[in-house]
């Protein structure tokens, strides 16, 4: 019973990692239906950051985690250069297709950019949190693990008053529904972009903090697996919608501990650990085929 | 099979370029380093145009296509290793070209079954989502192989999950890939000018409009989705017999995006373009050995210039056409006509001359 619980924490850390991802990629994705493969890649650009701030930060006599403010400002301009030297001049020409190429060159830059720079190695990073481990339930659990919870509602409640109470949440809505309409009623439409890949930047270096404080280290490819899994996690909540984020990277993160721990059990060895990330995506395609827009996705129909 | 004057233009024109390969092969200036690249060059040509297929022509973006190339290339690597413990076809010469082209195409058949299976559920979706359903099936195939018995070690019973599948037989000849290439492109390229290509295309453009003309779409979609994994399988198989050794990592989400890249890169609905990209960015990487560090860097970076400036490609949907520009310079095609007129007319009046012979 405590290995259970012990896998349900587990689930909850790396979910809400997850979902503090896929809540970037929503936000992007529900405004001009992008699909940012570079996003994981900003969290990386952030692990650097951190990775180069933190010892910063500590000599300075600050604590550790404040070193997230310079990564969110780094993050933020990478973000926004990407957007207006890449997405913008594509989306003005291009198709959906071209945009989603163009954001998967992006990644791919940023990444050998990364390597460049700082080789291919791992690069350890310094402890951000130094918490007392709790004890729930006669399990103990991590301080990280709950910071990072506690992170990523925080984070989605923020976002979900955000878009829907203040100004540029409405102006944000009103460009996701309806560009050409949103021009007309006086909505700055690039300006409103260029801030939501600002919004999902700074989302970026604040996962990319909750990321390290659990896995101390950043690599050039961190973002690649990190980022497509938040992406299922998105997809799986329905994409576009925020509490759909935050729902889908807790059942990413939940499905992943759970059938790393008892897959082989429950089949008999025949499925094992090593599965996990296949269940995740199979779960996907599974979630796909029954609601093609996601768990609290709504279909819309096609007019002809 | 030649009725038409410019397949036979075409087919002189592949004889010579591969006349000309054979004999900077047999000379020796070609060492067997470059026409392994070469081969390469073949294996992203045939991928790319089969991704043609999927994206370019029924414009459904499919970023698994490593996944199809996988099943092809362990299942023709399978299969030649069960051969030669059973001793079939396990000679020399004609005997491995056998084996060989036995393999690839079971191999391919087998994608294509697959592609099947994925395509029947999945290509119901629509764009972003039918994009992340076939990279989901790809990373799913790539994690199943790699925790395959059979598929890792030495093979079959003697294998050992999680490991390299060592030992294949590296039958590939690259005379023979060269026309497997070939025909491959034949073929592809007919499908698409066919019946079946110009319904492929409504789709693309209009899904409704071609259901609402009486098109089972679905059942094209499939077709498409399954032929564009089966040359995507034989490629794999032509890889596995080229390497000799198949790592279950390499099959992953970037050698999917590689050929996409190729596939914009060179045009999405052009099998020139797919020709042109496919070989000069398998080159291209070889000859800047020296670079290699920053060769993606230079990639994605030209990418993303392509996309702003030329968002269809470089040639788009055009196709090049070898008679068309003899026309354009030589006037080709109205010479052979009239040489043909005029060797009619002689015929003719030859018999006429016979057949007044015979009066006399």
């Amino acid at each position: 019973m405590s290995l259970f619980v012990q896998q349900i924490f587990n689930g909850l850390k790396v979910g809400s990692v997850y979902a503090l991802v896929a809540l970037g990629y929503t936000m992007v994705y529900g405004i001009i239906r992008l699909i940012n493969f570079a996003h994981g890649d900003f969290i990386m650009v952030g692990a650097y950051t951190l990775c180069y701030t933190i010892p910063l930060m500590v000599n300075a006599g600050m604590p550790a985690w404040m070193a997230v403010v310079l990564g969110i400002v780094v993050c933020v301009i990478v973000g926004v250069v990407v957007e207006l030297l890449a997405y913008r001049p594509v989306r003005k020409k291009g198709t959906n297709m071209t945009a989603l190429i163009t954001a998967i060159s992006m990644s791919l830059f940023l990444q050998n950019t990364a390597q460049s720079l700082f080789g291919s190695a791992p690069k350890p990073i310094t402890t951000i949190f130094d918490l007392e481990p709790i004890n729930i339930a006669g399990v103990s659990i991590a301080g990280e693990t709950l910071v990072t919870i506690l992170i990523g509602f925080a984070v989605m409640i923020t976002l979900t008053v955000v878009v829907n109470k203040t100004k540029i949440g409405r102006s944000m809505r009103a460009v996701s529904q309806d560009r050409q309409a949103a021009i007309l009623t006086g909505v700055n439409v690039n300006r409103t972009i260029t801030l939501t890949f600002a919004i999902g930047a700074a989302l970026a270096a604040l996962a990319a903090l909750m990321y390290c404080a659990n896995y101390p280290a950043a690599s050039p490819t961190m973002g690649g697996m990190l980022g497509l899994k938040a992406f299922v996690a998105a997809v799986l909540g329905g994409i576009g919608i925020i509490p759909g984020a935050m729902l889908g990277g807790i059942l990413v993160g939940l499905v992943e501990s759970l059938s790393k721990a008892y897959s082989a059990v429950l089949t008999g060895g025949i499925i094992t650990s090593a599965f996990s990330d296949a269940v995740v995506f199979m779960i996907l395609i599974f979630v796909l085929l029954i609601r093609p827009a996601g768990i609290l996705g709504k279909n819309e129909r096609e007019k002809v | 099979m030649f009725s038409k004057l410019s397949s036979k233009v075409n087919f002189i024109a592949v004889t010579l370029l591969f006349l000309i390969l054979v004999v900077l092969r047999e000379t020796g200036i070609f060492n067997n380093y470059v026409m392994g690249i070469l081969m390469l060059a073949c294996i992203s040509i045939i991928m790319t145009a089969s991704l043609n297929v999927a994206t370019g022509y029924l414009g459904q973006l499919v970023i698994g296509h490593a996944g199809f190339m996988a099943i092809g290339a362990y299942t023709a690597a399978l299969i030649t290793k069960a051969f030669a413990n059973a001793d079939i076809l396990n000679g020399s010469g004609i005997e491995n070209f056998f084996r060989f082209i036995i393999a690839i195409i079971a191999g391919g058949i087998l994608a294509a079954i697959f592609g099947v299976l994925v395509g029947a559920p999945t290509l119901r979706l629509k764009g972003d989502y039918l994009a992340i359903a076939t990279l989901g099936f790809g990373e799913i195939i790539r994690v199943i192989i790699q925790n395959l018995k059979i598929c890792g070690g030495k093979g079959l019973a003697q294998g050992s999950a999680g490991q390299a599948l060592i030992g294949i037989n590296r039958l590939a000849d690259f005379y023979v890939v060269y026309w497997i290439t070939v025909l491959s492109l034949a073929f592809l390229f007919c499908f698409a000018r066919s019946r079946y290509g110009r319904v492929l295309k409504a789709i693309r453009e209009d899904e409704i409009a071609a259901t609402a003309v009486g098109i089972k779409t679905t059942r094209y979609k499939i077709l498409a989705f399954s032929m564009s994994a089966f040359f995507a399988g034989l490629a794999g198989g032509i890889f596995a017999h080229y390497l000799g050794t198949l790592a279950p990592g390499t099959f992953d989400f970037n050698k999917s995006i590689e050929y996409v890249i190729m596939g914009v890169f060179g045009g999405m609905s052009s099998f020139s373009g797919s020709v042109i990209a496919g070989t000069v960015l398998t080159v291209l990487p070889e000859a800047l050995r020296s670079f290699a560090d920053y060769r993606m860097l230079a990639y994605s970076v030209a990418l993303i210039l392509v996309m702003i400036y030329r968002p269809q490609g470089l040639f788009g949907s055009y196709e090049f056409s070898l008679t068309e520009q003899l026309d354009k310079y030589f006037d080709f095609t109205n010479k052979v006509q009239a040489r043909k007129e005029k060797k009619a007319a002689e015929k003719k009046a030859g018999k006429a001359a016979a057949g007044e012979g015979g009066e006399k």
